[in-house]
């Protein structure tokens, strides 16, 4: 998506910018033009957050206007009672926004599913009625007077001259956020949407990764916010409102909300619509400017019904297509972890117990992982695997018993801690982002060797430490034998392909032990076969696996030791062939009574 | 404060109460049914109150036209994602399902609007006026978009409201009205007046919520709607035919939108946008009950009432900011009580 596109392209959007910035030295073109393109720039300023917050994160915000006000308000108040510079209250527009952002972000990024563009929402409302209350923001009449920007002791009164301003901001953030897309950070927040479980599983702090885009979307809308303030030279609470939040994300639906190309262009079109329609429909009409939220409301859902993805995968395809991006290159990884000796007592799981009210799911389990081996967790359906599984991932908490990886007691940490460990998994269902290439989600397996934050990645200073994550990326892909899918998105993958991919992922992460779940299930025999093959390979090269599989057959040709659970208690353990000939489990897995 | 203030204030909190309560069972059944959060709920309220105060005024209602409009643009979108050839018949069919009702109920409302026609009559016309835009507006704006995720289904119902808004100003200018009362009733209790309006308004909310814990508890019909919001495909392949589910949902909300128009038109003044306001208020308790329970749905929209009454008279500049920040505690709990949305479907 954000990929660094090609030559040509690059040669286009340079073109497109250079026109862009010299339009003001071109005689005979009307004023309205650079209105036109200024409200286009305000509104594309809060888009392009928008995009970073709903298309690429997942989190619909009903409430961006909101921040617009917080900076728009801001600068009015300081510089019209203060007599504040305007360049200095930028950075008070942007602390404040950062304050009231960190605020309602805090509850906001907590709320789940359809919960949270409810409850923008309601703080989009309770905000703006606010605006309209309180004493020192003027009520509903708001801030009037509010000196213009000055540069070089030039007053930027008129849209022409203010267009410099509007526009370097919005080329600046249109940069950022793509270099931050593209960046470690930006593949945490692209999994946000569908992989965030496994995001997690790979150091990734997924609420703290939604706060970020959460203030960064608002940074975007309070300097947006204060933008309009200076342009408009007064500011009343209306344009800060539901309605105005709304109209954003409609641009960044029509545009297509994946990428900041399809934000700036919903930005652009549909503000142009709007302003069309308002010299045009009266005419029309010949009544009052009512039918635009009609037209807009209809737009909308015709947008969602026949084109659900945005106008931007059309005008994406009129560009000059992308050259195929190279593989990264090779440099060193960054340090690799200290890895144990052949046959040390690497896991050792000491009467686990799993207990759901009355349920006992894990009953006093206990079993030893050792390094450089192939351990089998197997079972039937409801022997408490997967929760055995869960219980040393971090994702459930054990009732009691003790869980030891490499000497450090772990039945108390959460997920993230438990991968920074050395502990990589893989899911029984595959949890990849399909939209981002193989290379990219494979290289979300990587996140916690890495330690470029937003900053860094949006200036571009973690380019060093980018080449070798995405280096660890491919060679771990190549590895695993994927190596001519690096570029497809996920998506394209077979579901064997999927498995393997999220092996690779694992890999990345430098792990001690690998824990797969149920990596057969699902398989055809080739697939299988496939992956017992990497399996051993892998098991050969030194890396410990403890697998959980219920596939007697898959694990038998494979498994150095092997644990059998049955309703929530070890009923064998053993080398494979032993396991084999054990009446306990020959009869857990035919069946006593059948 | 003394006594009598506060019980004027229940009072009131408790008949807006009643009405956010309707509001509150039309949103959740509509969530329930077809996954959309439904936004334009509010303007089947303005529409409603509009409708009858025009023909309180004698005359005949734009919204008759409207009503005509979304039934021809409902039969186009219906016909055209068919995709066999369309013949006369199929056209004819459809035009009986989408635009016979509102067609006599315009040709009714232009007849008998001049005559002045008593309360009952005004609003028999009004709900039949009405009624049908639920419907139609389900086969124009959200069946198409049937497969999307709740995001999809809730930005485009954001759409409607915006054009519904719209047409509101269209067809009834921004002048606020009030329309007669059904009832000139007056009476005390204690210090309190009570008007027979208010009665009425209790009186249809207990109704509405007795139907609906009826028609869901016992009705086959109910159960369709149910097996429908839990599962398109599944219910489909028992044979449950869930267009109709979601026609049959968005007609029960508008009847009870249009329904709770006609209740607090003669209690305040209502604008052509008023309705957001009242429907989100109504929306906060459908929220507090998750989406998903009438009775707590009901006991938190008299909540909202009471407290939105007591908040006018404390604050009476801040009574909405408090209202809508109430909310957000109700919305965190319920995600923790509900755990993360992309949770692990295991074993």
């Amino acid at each position: 998506m954000s990929a660094p596109g090609s030559h040509k392209r690059r040669k286009f959007a340079g073109g497109l910018l250079v026109l862009l910035f010299a339009l003001p030295f071109i005689p005979g073109v009307p004023v309205y033009w650079f209105t036109l393109l200024d409200n286009m720039g305000i509104a594309a300023l809060v888009v392009i957050g928008l995009v970073m917050l709903t298309g690429v994160g997942g989190m619909t915000s009903f409430g961006q206007a909101t921040f617009c006000g917080f900076g728009a308000f801001t600068t009015a108040v300081l510089t019209t009672r203060y007599g504040v510079s305007p360049w200095l209250t930028l950075f008070c527009s942007i602390v404040v926004t950062l304050a009231a952002a960190a605020v309602v972000g805090l509850i906001t990024v907590r709320l789940s599913g359809h919960f949270l563009p409810l409850g923008t929402l309601c703080w989009g409302l309770a905000i703006y009625f606010l605006f309209g209350r309180l004493e020192f923001l003027g009520r509903h009449d708001g801030v009037a007077a509010i000196p213009p920007l000055n540069f070089l002791g030039l007053a930027l009164t008129d849209s022409r001259s203010i267009f410099y301003v509007i526009w370097s901001f919005v080329v600046l953030a249109a940069l950022g956020a793509a270099n931050l897309l593209d960046s470690r950070i930006g593949r945490a927040i692209r999994a946000l949407r569908g992989a965030s479980v496994a995001a997690e599983a790979f150091g990734v702090d997924t609420a703290r990764i939604k706060l970020v885009v959460f203030l960064y979307a608002a940074v975007l809308a309070g300097v947006s916010g204060w933008l309009y303030a200076h342009m408009q030279r007064a500011v009343n609470p209306t344009p800060f409102g539901v309605n105005q939040s709304i109209e954003y994300l409609f641009m960044a639906v029509v545009g297509g909300a994946g990428s900041v190309w399809a934000g700036l262009l919903g930005a652009g079109l549909v503000t142009l619509l709007k302003e069309t329609l308002q010299r045009v429909l009266p005419f029309l009409a010949g009544a009052q400017a009512s039918f635009e939220p009609i037209v807009f409301g209809v737009a909308l859902v015709l947008t969602l019904q026949k084109a659900r993805g945005g106008l931007w995968p059309w005008f994406d395809s009129l560009l000059p297509a992308p050259d195929a991006p190279p593989r990264p290159p090779d440099v060193p990884a960054p340090a690799a972890r200290p890895q144990p000796r052949r046959g040390d007592a690497l896991l050792i799981v000491d009467k686990a117990r799993k207990q759901f009210q009355g349920l006992v799911a894990v009953n006093d389990v206990s079993f030893t992982v050792k390094a450089g081996e192939i351990t089998a967790l197997i079972g039937p359906n409801g022997a408490g695997k997967s929760t055995t599984f869960n219980l040393i991932t971090g994702v459930l908490q054990a009732t009691s018993g003790q869980i030891t990886f490499r000497g450090e007691r772990i039945e108390k940490a959460r997920t993230p801690a438990i991968a920074r460990l050395g502990i990589a998994r893989t899911f029984q269902h595959v949890r990849i982002q399909g939209d981002m290439s193989v290379l990219d989600n494979v290289a979300l397996g990587a996140h916690s060797r890495g330690s470029a934050g937003v900053l860094r990645a949006v200036l571009r200073l973690d380019r060093d430490e980018e080449r070798q994550l995405m280096a660890q990326a491919a060679r771990q892909i190549e590895r695993v034998g994927l190596g001519n899918t690096m570029r497809q998105p996920a998506a394209s993958l077979s579901l064997g392909q999927s498995r393997i991919l999220e092996i690779a992922r694992a890999l990345c992460l430098d792990p001690v032990l690998l824990l797969l779940d149920e990596p057969a299930a699902g398989l055809r025999h080739m697939e299988k076969e496939k992956l017992a093959q990497l399996l051993s390979q892998l098991r050969d090269e030194g890396m410990s696996v403890l697998l959980v599989e219920h596939d007697m057959r898959f694990v038998m040709g494979l498994a150095d030791q092997i644990t059998v659970l049955d309703f929530g208690v070890k009923i064998a353990e053993g080398a494979p062939m032993d396991i084999q000939r054990n009446p306990a489990v020959i009869e857990a897995y035919l069946g006593g009574e059948a | 404060m003394d006594t009598t203030i506060l019980l004027f204030l229940l009072q009131d909190g408790l008949t807006n109460g009643a009405i956010y309560a309707l509001l509150g069972l039309a949103l959740v059944l509509v969530f329930a049914v077809t996954r959309v959060i439904f936004v334009p709920q509010g303007e089947f309220v303005a529409y409603g109150a509009l409708t009858l105060a025009t023909f309180d005024a004698g005359r005949a209602p734009g919204t008759a036209w409207l009503g005509l409009a979304f039934g021809l643009a409902a039969t186009a979108s219906e016909l055209s994602s068919e995709r066999r050839r369309v013949g006369l018949r199929r056209l004819l069919q459809s035009l009986a399902s989408t635009t016979a009702v509102p067609l006599l109920a315009a040709a009714a409302a232009f007849i008998v609007a001049p005559m002045r026609p008593p309360s009952w009559i005004s609003v028999l016309l009004t709900l039949a006026i009405i009624v049908p835009m639920g419907p139609n507006l389900y086969r124009i704006a959200f069946r198409p978009l049937a497969d999307g995720s709740v995001l999809t289904l809730f930005i485009a119902s954001i759409g409607v409201h915006f054009a519904m808004t719209g047409l509101g100003l269209v067809f009834f200018g921004a002048e606020g009205v009030r329309a007669r009362p059904l009832s000139d009733l007056v009476f005390s209790v204690g210090p309190i007046p009570v008007t027979g309006q208010t009665l009425f308004v209790y009186a249809a909310t207990i109704l509405a919520m007795t139907a609906l814990a009826l028609f869901f508890g016992r009705a086959l019909l109910g159960k369709a709607l149910i097996a429908t919001a839990m599962n398109r495909l599944g219910a489909r392949l028992v044979g449950v035919r869930t267009e109709m589910s979601g026609r049959l949902a968005f007609a029960l909300a508008a009847l009870i939108g249009a329904l709770s128009g006609v209740l607090i038109a003669p209690m305040t003044t209502i604008y052509y946008d008023t309705g957001f306001l009242i429907g989100l208020k109504g929306f906060i308790a459908a929220i507090i009950g998750a989406l998903a329970s009438y009775p707590v749905t009901a006991l938190a929209a008299l909540a909202v009432g009471i407290i939105e009454s007591l908040a006018s008279f404390f604050a009476s500049n801040f009574k909405e900011a408090i209202v809508f920040t109430l909310i957000i505690p109700v919305l965190l709990w319920l995600s923790l009580a509900h755990g993360p949305a992309d949770a692990e479907e295991g074993h």
